[in-house]
């Protein structure tokens, strides 16, 4: 065994010198306190570890970890993850953002990440507002928000349902925890980022300097009532009676198999090839 | 009304005058103070009539406000940056299907390197989409090209884009004069769209059109952007007679007729410039200015015409052609074609560098003694280029560009982003 492999990691080993510029009571500092506990847990050196993000405060957290961190266009984290997993499949290749770069702009990568179900872990730090811009309603912003002038009766529409929609389209592992409950929070990433396949971990992350009332969310969320199933339809009904906040248990953990990376062997010569086309 | 605000709140004042009956919206810095303006007017009802749409990305925005405006409608959004990229298919989409949407770029930087800031890359790169390009000097003219963008867009049945700089003029707050609902009634017909829903002519836009017409329904794109040139100065004269000011039109002198020495640019930064001609003049520098309000369609004839007795011209550009080196100034080389003017192209202010007076006089001085490169760069530290490109050579594995150079100039990249 190497020296490498032996270390023992703590949570400081994960984070990076660069002060986070998040608003004083942001929810995501615990987030990024969590991820940095799960990933000392998980044992893995810093150097095999990716963290790809899109635009928007939540979409900060590559910079403020030690491991390798990719910041790129708004709503195009999904896809540039996938490819880096595809180019470098060794790597545990962990996504971050927030609801509105991963639902909005980025709706439909997530969708499809789901259905292709590559290994990787998608953590949506979910405050329903799109806050680096100032405070406008995001895809889970409830449709009577007012707060917006861009949306000056409330959205009048239903929320997105990122549970739903993320099991309905294929996701591989599904769980929703509280950043005000940060052991919960390591452990249930922890757990996302060793389960195969694609992972949706969405996390109730308070935005307090746009949706202040979020401050009650830590009144409001209650320990999801029952454990994870392993049957998707079990999980989509229960999630028909939920109401946003059940939260710090894993809901769905499925058996799909992660998208492969290795193909079938590909015919080298002529007569392996006519032997495909053979009857 | 003479009143003070913010650049961005002066555009949504107009653009309400106007009367749009669909704005779509998505936050974007350095736009989002503009539709957030608008989204109040339709809630507190001071704009009736028009439906106001959050959205769910760019490419959504453009492509409600294409089906709008396919409809019959009068559409109206607004973008900047990243958020113009991301709507370059349904840019290139309004322009072919003839589809006159006015929208405002508050112009900013484009990335990789992510960067917040103003400069002129956003537009520049969709210039040949098939939209007018209309560049604001000021919030007033901003304020005053949004109104001749709609007369001239329903007009021609041409998409306008009018183009103002991020944060320098849409956060800066400044005296505007908000025209009244009768002037801009008076001036701007109400839309009588040339493709409407019509029972009795049921058609399906987004023809399928084959090598037999292609060339011809393109050609009709650049032939409605040449008429545009012959509307825009009479757009603005009659802008003129209703208003009581002068806005838009082709181009602007300053000081230029007499001037063996004239730089060129766009936007907001012409201000900047005067300030410097002035002060040249009186070193006894005949040095001068031309503006280009309209960018696209190119108004060669009218920048010819005010360039060809000039020695010397310097075109300042707040964008970067990757590869060449200056956009505007290609465009100012054409017109001259066949002229004995010496043209530079000057890059500036690129991600919100500052474009200061003593650099400016100083390109003019180097412009007047013959020192002035076909291609330079205003401010630029070659030193930090020098260093990062020794880096590339020194080592295969250099790194990320933009990281490297910010931990040479002492610069934390996330603390800045």
């Amino acid at each position: 065994m190497s020296v490498a492999a032996q270390k023992r990691y703590t949570a400081k080993d994960f984070k990076s010198a660069v002060k986070p510029i998040w608003c004083p009571g942001c929810g995501d500092y615990a987030v990024l306190n969590a991820l940095a506990k799960a990933l000392a847990e998980l044992g893995r050196p810093p150097e095999e570890i990716a963290i790809v993000s899109g635009i928007g405060c939540s979409s900060r957290i590559p910079a403020y970890t030690s491991v390798y961190g990719f910041h790129g266009v708004h709503g195009r984290a999904l896809p540039l993850a996938t490819g880096l997993k595809l180019a470098r499949p060794d790597l545990t290749v962990i996504v971050t953002g927030g609801d509105g770069d991963g639902f909005s702009i980025g709706g439909n990568h997530f969708l499809h990440a789901c259905r292709r179900n590559v290994d990787l872990t998608y953590v949506v730090m979910d405050n329903q507002v799109f806050g680096m811009t100032k405070g406008q309603a995001s895809p889970t912003t409830p449709p009577d928000w007012e707060g917006s002038k861009l949306t000056p009766e409330g959205t009048g529409v239903n929320p997105f349902q990122p549970l739903a929609i993320g099991l309905a389209a294929g996701a591989n592992f599904v769980a929703r925890c509280f950043s005000g409950d940060p052991n919960n929070m390591a452990a249930i990433l922890l757990e996302g980022i060793r389960h195969p396949g694609f992972s949706l971990i969405q996390v109730l992350s308070p935005c307090i300097t746009f949706r202040p009332e979020q401050m009650e969310w830590k009144r409001v969320v209650r320990t999801a009532p029952v454990d994870f199933t392993e049957d998707a339809a079990r999980a989509a009904r229960r999630l028909m009676t939920d109401d946003g906040f059940n939260v710090g248990k894993v809901l769905y953990r499925g058996s799909r198999p992660a998208y492969a990376h290795e193909r079938p062997a590909r015919a080298t010569s002529l007569a392996e090839l006519e032997r495909e086309f053979s009857l | 009304m003479l009143d003070q605000m913010e650049g961005s709140r002066a555009v949504a004042e107009a653009v309400a005058l106007c009367r749009p009956q669909v704005i779509c919206a998505y936050p974007i810095s350095p736009q989002t103070h503009i539709v957030e303006a608008l989204g109040e007017m339709v809630k507190s009802g001071r704009l009736g009539g028009c439906e106001f749409i959050n959205v769910e990305s760019e490419f959504a925005a453009m492509s409600v406000a294409i089906g709008a405006c396919a409809a019959g409608a009068r559409a109206y959004t607004a973008t900047a940056s990243q958020g113009l990229l991301f709507m370059v298919e349904a840019l290139y989409n309004a322009a072919g299907l003839g589809l006159p949407i006015v929208m405002t770029v508050a112009n900013r930087a484009i990335g990789a390197p992510i960067n917040i800031w103003n400069d002129h890359g956003d537009a520049m790169s969709q210039r040949d989409c098939g939209w007018i390009q209309l560049f604001a000097e000021t919030n007033q003219e901003a304020l005053d090209l949004h109104i001749q963008a709609f007369r001239l867009a329903e007009e021609l049945s041409v998409p306008v884009m009018v183009c103002m700089d991020g944060f320098i003029l849409t956060h800066a707050f400044e005296r505007v004069d908000i025209p009244e609902a009768r002037q801009v009634d008076a001036y701007l017909p109400a839309y009588e769209p040339r493709q409407v829903l019509d029972v009795h002519e049921p058609v399906s836009i987004g023809a399928m059109v084959g090598p037999e017409a292609f060339m011809e329904v393109r050609y009709l794109a650049h032939a409605k952007q040449m008429m545009a040139l012959e509307r825009i100065p009479e757009y603005a004269l009659g802008f003129r007679e209703i208003f009581g000011r002068d806005a838009g039109g082709l181009v602007r002198g300053y000081r230029s007729e007499d001037a063996e020495i004239v730089v060129v640019a766009l936007g907001s930064v012409l201000g900047t410039i005067k300030d410097v001609i002035d002060e040249l003049r009186e070193a006894g520098i005949r040095a001068g200015v031309l503006g280009i309000c309209c960018f696209r369609p190119w108004p060669m004839e009218a920048v010819r015409e005010a360039l060809r007795d000039a020695r010397c011209v310097v075109v300042l550009e707040k964008s970067l052609a990757v590869g060449i080196g200056g956009i505007v100034a290609t465009n100012v080389r054409t017109a001259l074609a066949g002229f004995a003017v010496a043209v530079h192209a000057v890059i500036a202010g690129l991600g919100g560098r500052a474009i200061t007076r003593s650099s400016l006089a100083a390109m003019v001085r180097a412009g007047v003694d013959g020192s002035l490169p076909a291609l330079g760069f205003l401010d630029l530290d070659r030193a930090v280029v020098e260093r990062a490109l020794e880096r590339e050579r020194r080592t295969r594995r250099s790194g990320p560009i933009a990281e490297n150079v910010l931990r040479d100039i002492g610069v934390v990249a996330a603390r800045i982003a």
